[in-house]
């Protein structure tokens, strides 16, 4: 094996001395301990290596020792519900060793190499297998069946295949004779981080990641696939809205970095997924989550490293045909790892002291998002959502705007609604997303027919609403004409009602597509109405004070998903409120079907 | 004797520049090994190995380099990291900024060694905090929950009065159903004055509490790359004392901005490239590991909270010391200039304050069922009725309707009765009436955070009654 001697030492990166030749991105342990690490740069005769751990009282003369892989993740089944760190170590079986805080040089394989799996077998000796076709099923859970594929790259015939039964992931299930030997196939795999997963062809997006999110399904949706990102200040609601898409998106595998963010945050996820409900599968949140937590305290080469370990398990998951998202929070934190090991090395900086290399890095992240066949046909995707953290909240900085190149979903949070503690703080005229068109069909085929429209008349209103508000700064609120005063009581009452959700009403938590889809019913028949109104002589500002307005602004929380007949009640009422209002009117209660 | 000792001494320094270093020819130094530095005039400081390339080592000097010279300084090098003795007895007690006792009295009866730096908590041992600690007061209370294991910072500005709010939180600050035995304070000056440091410890004696708390001063006369250290021994101590003895530790620490500035001194010493006003690009990471040492361990008994205080430069909130705090922290409490002006006090500003674990800390169960509808009502009023100074301010009052001018004197309420009480402790129940009492002034149109329900509960009797 090959090995180098340390002769520098600066924070989490060394160099040292080679004897023999090592790759790059090559895992290596560090010193007696053991300290895992990654080659990071090659030099004639030297090796620079970043280390995954605490690098106190490592000494010049320590050896590297070369593993001759590249840093890889394992997968196979017994990763969800679990919480691993930035290259994969699991927490608990850290914490059975170590206790309650991390030491160095504690070694624990990320799958239990010990638990029995029941596999139940899908092929027979003697069939053709290719790349990426299911072996065989492994349940996990009730729901969640764990497939077993043929590795990439490998194509021929299958000559034996276990029996079902039980078995560790080490063991061999099946052998499948390619045209160079004779492979044998276990439940355990490696994958090397950094290298996207093949798939057959990538595939266009179509279908909207649900998220029970009213201000992102119907305002500015993620598609199924899509990549999108979260920026705000600090004190926006960026964690809190990252775990609600979290909890209540409609994907079958949930990927969730904490990516050098708060320990108490991850600790919270824990304590609070095991006991969450999806509300479409009446699963355990947990049994279909992977955590990653490298926290701001934890040693940042592993934070650097976290979101590909992450992202290489979403990867895995897609291949078996899931629908996987992967949340990031947050893609800042990472990026300032990528610069703090850049400036050990004493790189030539870029903008505000990031390395030349971190769009291309960015890019590279983001683009293993897609909707693809998998190698076995199957059509699956990998949303990817990550949150920026911009420094004094300043959009134009490096990380917000590089990622803005690559996402195309944009969900820009604001420090005023934050203020005012209107979640989520979604800036309704900042943000954009690109899947409105993809998203549109889906949604009309599902009945709402008039959906894209109506999402742009409602933006169209609050951007009328930003301009008239400039206005009453100079000329105060009376001085405008009733239709235009209509234009700021219609707004608030969209922004009220459709915007603000609150994340710990249990009504009001999740909003189905189809509670979705009857409130815009609800407010399109409210500005209808309300326009006849002023048009019939009624001033706008009596319409604040009606308790149906109320009404309206509270049907988020006041009315549940199970309860759409409230909704319905609710439109009739208008009705009725409005031909008392506006007597004179032909008969409104035609449009009410 | 003295012969042997020499022989473990080192020379052979090649230049000194600030607050390091720089030796040559060492032999089996570890990174951030602890070093003892003999002066010239035989004074012994601490240190530390920053860098090693070959055998040439970086030293940090904690005390500072001055009277350093190139022939004559020592070095001796320690194969273990910077530690604090720790051991029953650490309360009542004041520590220089490195954690040596000063007030004269015995050493600590060490019962251990612990490191400075500390290892971080693995976060499936954290147990989420959740129990709520009254301040007495209402703006922490019912706005901005602090609960046990949280990091919440007051973001104050040069001349606010945030240590008279800290020292009350200190006083005030209760558990229900805690014992007082078990409640203990770390405080740390980080290059403060002696007044400010004295101040507090007056305070407290005063209030019959010297007992319960560890002193760790590092004044501003004193060198500032030990504010690196200052710290990291309070916390460590908080550590034993919470961890270890079971104890409920409240945490403060104060400037937070000095400590910065140290970091960014020593890190230009460094030759480092900078990141934002110089700070070092590892600034986040670096606050990171004082900070995420606040929390709570499952399955131990005590709790370390922290309130770290830290003066805005110019009062600017994006400043890179507030803004990377706040990124850490788990909200903030922020003093605004002019409601100090205007004589209220704790000035806090409401709406760029904030509690992250306000909704694990309030509602059913915890505070009132009610708690968390309430404090969004007023924050959402308060938000409105300051955006509508703004506007009557340009088109006057008479250009307002009679909700707005309702909201326009809520918002002045909210500042004279609800956020000022001066010294005086109020109760939670106290807190809340003077809430919904505020609340019941305005019309049910703008209550839009409140169900029909609990504007019947909780608003009625103020509305009939007055």
């Amino acid at each position: 094996m090959n090995e180098a001697e340390v002769f520098w030492i600066n924070g989490p990166v060394l160099k040292a001395q080679p004897v023999g030749s090592m790759q790059m991105k090559e895992a290596v342990f560090v010193g007696e301990q053991r300290l895992a690490g990654e080659v990071i740069r090659l030099d004639a005769n030297s090796v620079t290596v970043q280390v995954f751990e605490d690098t106190t009282g490592l000494k010049p003369g320590s050896l590297v020792q070369a593993s001759g892989l590249p840093l890889a993740a394992e997968l196979g089944p017994g990763m969800l519900g679990c919480m691993f760190d930035g290259i994969q170590r699991p927490l608990t079986g850290i914490a059975q060793i170590a206790g309650d805080f991390f030491d160095t040089g504690v070694n624990v394989a990320p799958l239990d190499r010990e638990h029995r799996w029941e596999f139940q077998p899908s092929l027979k000796p003697g069939a053709v297998v290719n790349e990426g076709q299911t072996l065989g099923l492994v349940p996990e859970s009730a729901d969640m069946s764990h497939r077993v594929l043929i590795p990439p790259g490998v194509n021929g015939k299958l000559e034996w295949i276990t029996d079902a039964g039980d078995y560790a992931i080490e063991d061999t299930l099946a052998r499948v004779r390619t045209r160079e030997e004779l492979v044998d196939v276990a439940m355990l795999r490696r994958w090397p981080i950094r290298k996207t997963r093949p798939c057959a062809r990538r595939l266009s997006l179509q279908a909207p990641l649900l998220t029970g999110q009213r201000a992102i399904d119907t305002f500015f949706p993620i598609a199924k696939g899509g990549a999108a990102s979260l920026p705000g200040g600090f004190g926006t609601g960026k964690t809190v809205l990252l775990q609600t898409v979290a909890k209540w998106s409609d994907a079958d595998v949930i990927v969730y970095i904490g990516c050098g963010e708060r320990g108490n945050e991850m600790a919270d996820v824990l304590d609070e997924f095991p006991r969450l409900e999806d509300p479409r599968s009446g699963r355990m949140l947990m049994e279909r989550t992977v955590l990653i937590a490298n926290t701001s305290n934890m040693p940042v080469a592993a934070r650097e490293a976290s979101i590909y370990t992450g992202m290489t398990i979403a990867e895995y998951f897609r291949d078996q045909g899931f629908h996987v998202a992967l949340f990031a929070d947050s893609i800042s934190r990472w990026a300032e790892a990528l610069r703090e090991i850049s400036g050990r090395l004493e790189e030539l900086p870029a903008e505000e002291g990031y390395p030349a290399y971190l769009p291309t890095r960015l890019a590279e992240f983001f683009e293993r998002s897609g909707r693809v066949q998998t190698l076995n046909g199957t059509e699956a995707s990998l949303t990817v959502v990550g949150t920026v953290s911009p420094p004094g909240g300043d959009f134009s900085e490096p990380v917000t705007a590089h990622t803005r190149r690559y996402v195309k979903s944009f969900l820009a949070l604001d420090r005023a609604r934050a203020q005012a503690r209107f979640y989520p703080a979604i800036h309704p005229l900042q943000s954009y997303s690109g899947y409105l068109e993809q998203t549109e069909r889906w949604w009309q085929q599902r009945g709402a027919l008039q959906w894209g429209a109506f999402t742009k008349r409602m933006l169209e209103l609050l951007e009328e609403q930003a301009r008239l508000e400039k206005m009453v700064k100079i000329v105060g609120r009376d001085a405008l004409p009733p239709s235009q005063r209509l234009v700021l009581v219609c707004a608030d009452i969209v922004v009220q009602s459709l915007l603000r959700q609150s994340a710990f009403s249990e009504a009001d938590r999740f909003c189905s597509a189809e509670k979705q889809t009857e409130m815009l019913k609800v407010i399109e028949l409210f500005l209808q109405q309300a326009d006849r109104a002023v048009q019939s002589g009624v001033d706008p500002d009596t319409l604040t004070g009606l308790p149906i307005t109320r009404r309206i602004q509270r049907m988020g929380e006041d009315i549940g998903n199970d309860n759409l007949e409230a909704l319905a009640l609710l439109m009739h009422d208008i009705h009725d409120v409005f031909s008392e209002l506006a007597p004179s009117f032909p008969e409104a209660g035609d449009d009410a079907a | 004797m003295i012969s042997v000792e020499h022989n473990l001494l080192h020379t052979g320094l090649t230049s000194v520049q600030g607050p390091l270093v720089f030796v040559r020819n060492v032999q089996d130094v570890g990174l951030y090994d602890r070093v003892e530095v003999i002066a010239p005039d035989d004074s012994v400081r601490a240190g530390r190995v920053v860098s090693i390339a070959a055998q040439n080592a970086v030293v940090e000097i904690f005390q500072g380099t001055d009277g350093l010279s190139l022939s004559e300084t020592r070095l001796r090098f320690l194969a273990e990291p910077v530690q604090l003795a720790v051991g029953p007895g650490m309360l009542g007690r004041v520590y220089d900024g490195v954690g040596q006792p000063m007030d004269g009295g015995p050493p600590i009866a060490a019962e251990r060694k612990l490191r400075v730096d500390g290892s971080a908590i693995n976060p499936v041992r954290r147990d989420v905090p959740r129990e709520f600690i009254e301040t007495g007061v209402s703006s922490v209370d019912a706005m901005n929950v602090l609960v046990r294991g949280q990091k919440l910072p007051i973001f104050s500005g040069s001349g606010l009065s945030h240590d008279r709010l800290a020292s009350n939180i200190a006083r005030f600050a209760k558990l229900r159903g805690a014992k007082q035995q078990d409640f203990a304070i770390v405080f740390a000056a980080i290059g403060v004055t002696f007044d400010t440091a004295e101040h507090f410890r007056r305070e407290m004696d005063e209030f019959g509490a010297l007992q319960r708390i560890a002193l760790f001063l590092n004044l501003a006369s004193d060198p500032s790359a030990e504010r690196l250290l200052t710290p990291r021994v309070a916390l460590t101590a908080a550590e034993y004392l919470a961890f270890e003895e079971g104890r409920h530790v409240l945490v403060i620490l104060t400037d937070i901005t000095n400590y910065c500035e140290a970091l960014r001194e020593v890190s230009s010493s460094h030759g480092e490239i900078p990141s934002r006003k110089g700070y070092p690009g590892y600034m986040y990471s670096d606050l990171a590991t004082l900070y995420e040492r606040a929390g709570r361990i499952r399955g131990r008994e005590g709790s370390i909270t922290q309130v770290p205080i830290l003066t805005m430069p110019n009062d600017d909130i994006t400043h890179p010391v507030a803004d990377l705090s706040g990124y850490i922290t788990e909200g903030q409490i922020v003093l605004d200039r002019d409601l100090d002006r205007r004589g209220v006090f704790p000035p806090v500003a409401l709406l760029p304050s904030l509690s992250r674990l306000m909704s694990k800390g309030s509602g059913k169960g915890m505070t009132d069922e009610d708690h968390p509808a309430l404090a969004s009502q007023l924050y959402s009023s308060y938000a409105q009725a300051q955006h509508l100074k703004v506007l009557s301010s340009v088109v006057g009052e008479e250009g307002l309707s009679k909700s707005d001018r309702a909201l326009l004197q809520f918002g002045e309420r909210m500042e004279n009765d609800f956020l000022n009480q001066g010294d005086v402790r109020r109760t939670l129940e106290d807190t809340f009436e003077i809430g919904w009492r505020l609340l019941a002034a305005l019309p049910n149109e703008v209550l839009v955070r409140l169900s029909d329900q609990q504007i019947e509960q909780h608003l009625a009797s103020f509305r009939h009654g007055g």
